[in-house]
């Protein structure tokens, strides 16, 4: 056994490809997910186009400019400035006050602001204006406590939970752990062993006195124990670079993350079993696995948004439930009785998992 | 040849997949230290039953035995026994000449002073000493050979299998080669050899020729070209191969 699983770290030690993948993926990736692909908003160009020019509407602008969320690209005279604006696409959004903005306050409790936003990016713009909605109300809030009188507009008290920053890292790290738990796992196993049919070294192996089963066992040891590490560096950055708490338990983290490389490794199993070629391994954990997990986990986009059908099929996805344990734990700070639903499905995935691929192993050996 | 000698005995050995017949009611027996070719077309049945007398796969009915031990029953023994070297070479290329030997020493329970001391004998013999600790990807095809067949008879087996082990080398290498073969076998190792080069055929004390499943001649070069009354086993072999 041993020198099997030595032999095993020679072929990753010696692999540029499987050590990019190995190790600097995970950094990669993270940093990518904290730092580039954020959802956070900073310093968006607008423009404020003030028909009223009085005390309120300066007042609100100043508030707005110095929420650091937003800079002050221009101030527009005239209606027709919007569309300008827009279209030298140096501003997302612009805001609008009415005539008479604060007398109208004072006199029917009710003014009227305007935003409009470059929907070019949906997302973005749902932000921006979730932003800029917040400060107004907070603002026409404190108004009304300081002046006394009675409500002068419906006022909505968002709170949010567990991300009350709405740092977008808090969303992705869980993802970021489960993708590369999954492409370490699931890819690394099914193109190493792959790799042995093709170059003709499993017919030796199999002739040879090792049991199939150790041959599996040998081969999907070192993958456990690199999968450990990465998962490990991966929350010391997210702790560290991004300040992500860890809530709950981190030995319960760790068990549970343990189901799941096991789960991804019989996965891994599982196609090389069916393919012939690394190619053909390498595109089934691709296409096959990685982008329906990254689509349908609940990662980026969420799942209750999602069509019926693909809601149905989210739930096949293990990688779905791995992510409400990651978050439930890391975010939420709670224990099994919240999650042990999620955890034996990704269990019972386990077993029906490794039962396929014993099978399939001993239907190629005939 | 007393029937002791006998390193594998095939019985009445069938292998069917569905109702395709891959073995029919083959019976053969492989002497200690005897070179013996396994000779068939492409599909005959002779992959079969490598892997069958290697213990990968259990007869339909029939019995074979291997170094004494039964293929179907006692297959942790049969393994420990033979030696298995395929035209893949099973070498792994990212690991030195000195890393595969261990590897495989290893796998087949050798203690390390055995494996240490057998590397160093085999790599003398081949002159190889110097290359031990390159990379097996910088070593030549025909150097590769040679290295793989030492590793397959590096737990000294009581048969080797070789399954078409000269594919791609010239003539000169092959000869070298076939020269490792007679030294081993008169170690007493038992070779067993399928090979598609009819000159390497004639390099075997006896050769059995397969055609659709079933062992069409078996006798030593000599007396099967007489048998079959031409001059080279070419003759012999598209003879058989073309069914008449």
């Amino acid at each position: 056994m041993w020198p099997f699983i030595k032999k095993e770290f020679y072929h990753i030690f010696r692999d540029i490809r499987s050590m990019v993948i190995l190790f600097g993926m995970p950094v990669a990736q993270v940093l990518l997910f904290g730092f580039a692909i954020t959802t956070d908003i900073k310093d968006v160009p607008i423009a404020i186009l003030d028909h009223s020019k009085d005390h309120v509407t300066r007042e609100i602008t100043s508030k707005l400019l110095s929420s650091g969320y937003f800079i002050l690209e221009s101030n527009i005279n005239s209606n027709d400035g919007i569309g300008n604006s827009f279209k030298r696409g140096s501003v997302k959004e612009v805001v609008v006050f009415e005539e008479n903005f604060a007398k109208k306050l004072e006199k029917e409790g009710k003014a009227n602001v305007q935003l409009i936003l470059d929907a070019s990016e949906p997302n973005t713009a749902t932000m921006i204006n979730a932003y800029t909605s917040g400060i107004i109300n907070t603002y026409s809030m404190q108004m009304m406590k300081t002046s006394g009188k009675i409500p002068m507009s419906i006022i909505t008290e968002s709170k949010m939970l567990y991300n009350s920053e709405l740092k977008s890292v808090y969303m992705f790290v869980p993802g970021v752990i489960t993708i590369l738990l999954m492409l370490v796992s699931t890819m690394m196993t099914s193109i190493s062993i792959t790799r042995e049919k093709e170059m003709g070294t499993m017919e030796a192996l199999l002739v040879s006195p090792l049991k199939p089963i150790q041959i599996i066992i040998g081969k999907v040891i070192p993958y456990i124990l690199l999968s450990f590490i990465n998962l490990i560096v991966i929350l010391l950055m997210a702790k560290f670079v991004f300040g992500m708490p860890i809530q709950g338990s981190v030995v319960l983290l760790l068990l549970e993350s343990i189901l799941f490389i096991v789960m991804a490794l019989a996965l891994g199993i599982l196609i090389s079993a069916v393919s012939k070629s690394q190619q053909q391994a390498m595109l089934l954990s691709m296409f096959g696995l990685l982008l329906p997990t990254i689509m349908l986990s609940g990662f980026i986009f969420p799942v209750e948004n999602m069509p019926y059908i693909l809601q149905l099929i989210s739930h096949v996805m293990p990688s779905k439930w791995f992510i409400i344990i990651v978050k439930a734990i890391m975010l939420k700070g709670v224990g099994i009785a919240y999650f042990w639903k999620e955890t034996l499905i990704i269990f019972g995935t386990t077993v029906f998992l490794i039962a396929m691929s014993v099978k399939k192993f001993k239907l190629r050996l005939e | 040849m007393t029937e002791e000698n006998n390193i594998i005995v095939v019985k009445d050995l069938v292998k069917k997949f569905g109702s395709f017949v891959a073995n029919d009611n083959l019976n053969f027996e492989v002497g200690k230290g005897e070179i013996f070719g396994f000779l068939g077309a492409n599909g005959a049945g002779k992959t079969t039953t490598i892997k069958i007398l290697s213990g990968l796969s259990k007869p339909t009915s029939g019995q074979a035995t291997v170094a004494g031990f039964d293929v179907s029953r006692e297959t942790d023994k049969v393994k420990r026994n033979i030696g298995y070297m395929s035209q893949k070479f099973s070498l792994y290329d990212d690991m030195t000449v000195k890393e595969n030997f261990r590897f495989y020493g290893g796998i087949y329970g050798l203690s390390r002073k055995d494996i240490t001391d057998k590397t160093a004998s085999l790599l003398e013999k081949l002159d190889m000493l110097d290359q031990k600790d390159m990379l097996l990807k910088k070593i030549p095809l025909g150097w590769k050979q040679k290295l793989a067949f030492s590793v397959a008879v590096m737990h000294d087996p009581a048969v080797v299998f070789l399954d078409e082990p000269t594919g791609g080398v010239d003539p000169i290498t092959r000869r070298q080669f076939w020269e490792m073969i007679y030294e081993k076998a008169d170690e007493g190792i038992t070779v067993f050899v399928t090979t598609h080069y009819m000159d390497e055929a004639e390099y075997c004390e006896r050769v059995s020729i397969m055609a659709e499943g079933k062992i069409e001649a078996l006798d030593t070069p000599r007396m099967l070209k007489k048998q079959f009354g031409v001059k080279t086993m070419d003759e012999v072999f598209v003879k058989i191969a073309r069914g008449n």
